[in-house]
């Protein structure tokens, strides 16, 4: 292992009840990686997920975070869900969710201690949310909820931040912003976004895969259309709205 | 109602029902924030199986009722999640397991059942000191066991899979939790009875939470409800010679339904208001 890994998925194969959700995953992420990997809906990415958040065991091939296997590694991925999966009028306030970053280190009987507050706050306050600190988590809007939730990845200081479909029902300006928002991240950790949103997702990240129970993974984020439809298992046209900064493909 | 208070049935019901509120207070946020209510109902209608069997051996049905609750709270939330069975037809399933074995137990036991009604829909008038007692202990119990594991109870309700991203042992927490149902289901039946429980589970937290955003004040308002509720159901039902767990119910059931309506009204009416201001400002920026 070299230094600069963080994930390694070698030959990882995972069955649901007989049949397979991934085939074969070889996959490598390094410290500075910005990679998006694109898939269709029931194509494993979830499971991918899973698998790299130690929520999965593999049923063949190995699995390693930074050298060690991901149930021990809980502190080192950043885990950004899919943001629309939680109930809008839960009671809770935004420092709150940040808080709960720390859930995993604190012991039985201990309230948060004045640290993990100051860490929560430094951390709502990097992605500009510090103003936000008491409000009710659904009063928020779906940019600043995503924040909120990325600040509760980010207290960990993790190497390596996970998001799940994070452009889902956000409006285009809210994703440009939420990329942006990525962009200053990226120097002190791994990103890696999971998402079925090609347009989106191929515009900002630096690498890109495709997922379709197997992975084909390319360098940059330049992607042939043959390859997009082995993926998708059908013509994909790629298409950029308007103002969005875009990058136009060399043709192939 | 002051003259009756100098009757100890008097002031072990007051008693009773402030010890229930605290512990549906708590417990009940959990049960309204996590949505648990549908397995809740079902703990609380298997726990009649444990009556039973108090009755078929001859001892305290509260006690056996603690049991044999707590084991099917634990049954409930282990087949619901580690069966393939969908969770809801399990819940169903041992819901209804729970009360057939209530009846055969009871069926079995010599003589007549005395006071049966009073489990299935509460009396709040007769509890006696000891089942206070045990009322006491197991309040204190439930609320150690929150105030050692609130920020734990909180990732659970919240968001349960990044939880176990974070390495928190969720599923035993729901465990616990569905345990720490069980146990106010107990608290809880003397008071209203195991029909009627799930309402005081769910009308309290649902009307604090309508009032702050904050877990921990949720759950003190909750308990500010319950008992309210309670003393205010009793009440009405020594006055109007009414049955005091059901008066309780649609008392606090009442209250619940008139809040909802009037901040549907307060609300549609800001809305009016906002919207004649915007279109006054817009009219006078012409």
């Amino acid at each position: 292992m070299t230094d600069k890994e963080i994930v390694k998925l070698e030959d990882v194969w995972v069955y649901y009840d007989g049949a397979p959700a991934l085939e074969g995953i070889n996959l490598t992420v390094e410290q500075g990686d910005f990679l998006g990997i694109i898939g269709p809906n029931g194509g494993g990415k979830t499971t991918l997920l899973k698998v790299i958040l130690g929520l999965i065991k593999p049923s063949r091939g190995k699995i390693s975070i930074m050298g060690e296997p991901p149930e021990k590694r809980h502190s080192v991925v950043g885990y950004v869900p899919q943001y629309n999966l939680f109930a809008r009028d839960f009671p809770i306030n935004a420092i709150d969710v940040v808080l709960m970053g720390h859930c995993g280190r604190t012991r039985l009987f201990k309230r948060y201690s004045e640290e993990d507050r100051k860490s929560a706050r430094s951390a709502l306050k990097s992605i500009g949310m510090l103003d936000y600190e008491e409000h009710q988590i659904g009063k928020l809007s779906g940019g600043e909820q995503q924040r909120v939730f990325i600040a509760r990845a980010l207290v960990s200081k993790p190497k390596l931040l996970l998001l799940d479909e994070p452009t889902s029902s956000v409006d285009a300006a809210t994703q440009t912003e939420f990329y942006e928002t990525l962009e200053g991240l990226k120097q002190r950790m791994a990103i890696v976004i999971v998402s079925h949103d090609i347009g989106a997702v191929s515009i900002y990240v630096d690498k890109l895969a495709c997922l379709n129970r197997q992975l084909f993974y390319h360098g940059s984020s330049e992607i042939s259309p043959e390859v997009l439809e082995a993926t998708y298992k059908c013509p994909v046209q790629m298409i950029a709205h308007g103002t969005i900064p875009h990058r136009v493909l060399k043709e192939h | 109602m002051l003259e009756a208070l100098q009757f100890e049935f008097m002031q072990n019901a007051l008693i009773a029902g402030l010890l229930a509120s605290v512990a549906c207070g708590i417990i009940g946020v959990y049960v309204v924030v996590k949505k648990i209510v549908f397995i809740s109902g079902g703990i609380a209608h298997a726990s009649f199986g444990g009556v039973g069997l108090g009755y078929l051996l001859g001892v305290n049905p509260v006690i056996t009722a603690t049991f044999f609750t707590v084991a099917s709270a634990l049954g409930m939330g282990l087949v619901s999640k580690r069966t393939k069975l969908p969770e809801d037809t399990a819940i169903g399933i041992l819901w209804s397991m729970g009360m057939a074995m209530g009846i055969i137990f009871i069926g079995l036991s010599p003589g007549y059942a005395p006071d049966l009604f009073s489990y299935l829909f509460g009396n709040i008038l007769t509890v006696p000191t000891s089942d206070i007692t045990l009322m006491i202990i197991l309040d204190i119990v439930i609320a150690v066991i929150v105030v050692a594991l609130y920020k734990e109870f909180m990732v659970l309700s919240f968001d349960e899979e990044f939880g176990r991203v974070m390495g928190v042992p969720v599923e035993r927490l729901y465990l616990l939790l569905l345990c720490m149902i069980a146990l106010t289901v107990v608290i809880l039946m003397r008071v209203v009875g195991i029909i009627l429980v799930i309402s005081m589970l769910t009308i309290p937290a649902s009307l604090a939470k309508m009032c702050t955003t904050n877990l921990r004040k949720m759950m003190l308002l909750s308990t500010i409800f319950g008992a309210i509720f309670t003393f205010a159901g009793l009440w009405l039902s020594y006055e109007l010679d009414l049955a005091s767990g059901a008066t309780i119910i649609l008392v606090s059931g009442s209250v619940l339904l008139i809040s909802l309506a009037v901040s549907k009204i307060r609300s549609r009416r800001n809305r009016i208001k906002k919207l004649s201001t915007t279109a006054f400002n817009s009219h006078g920026n012409k």
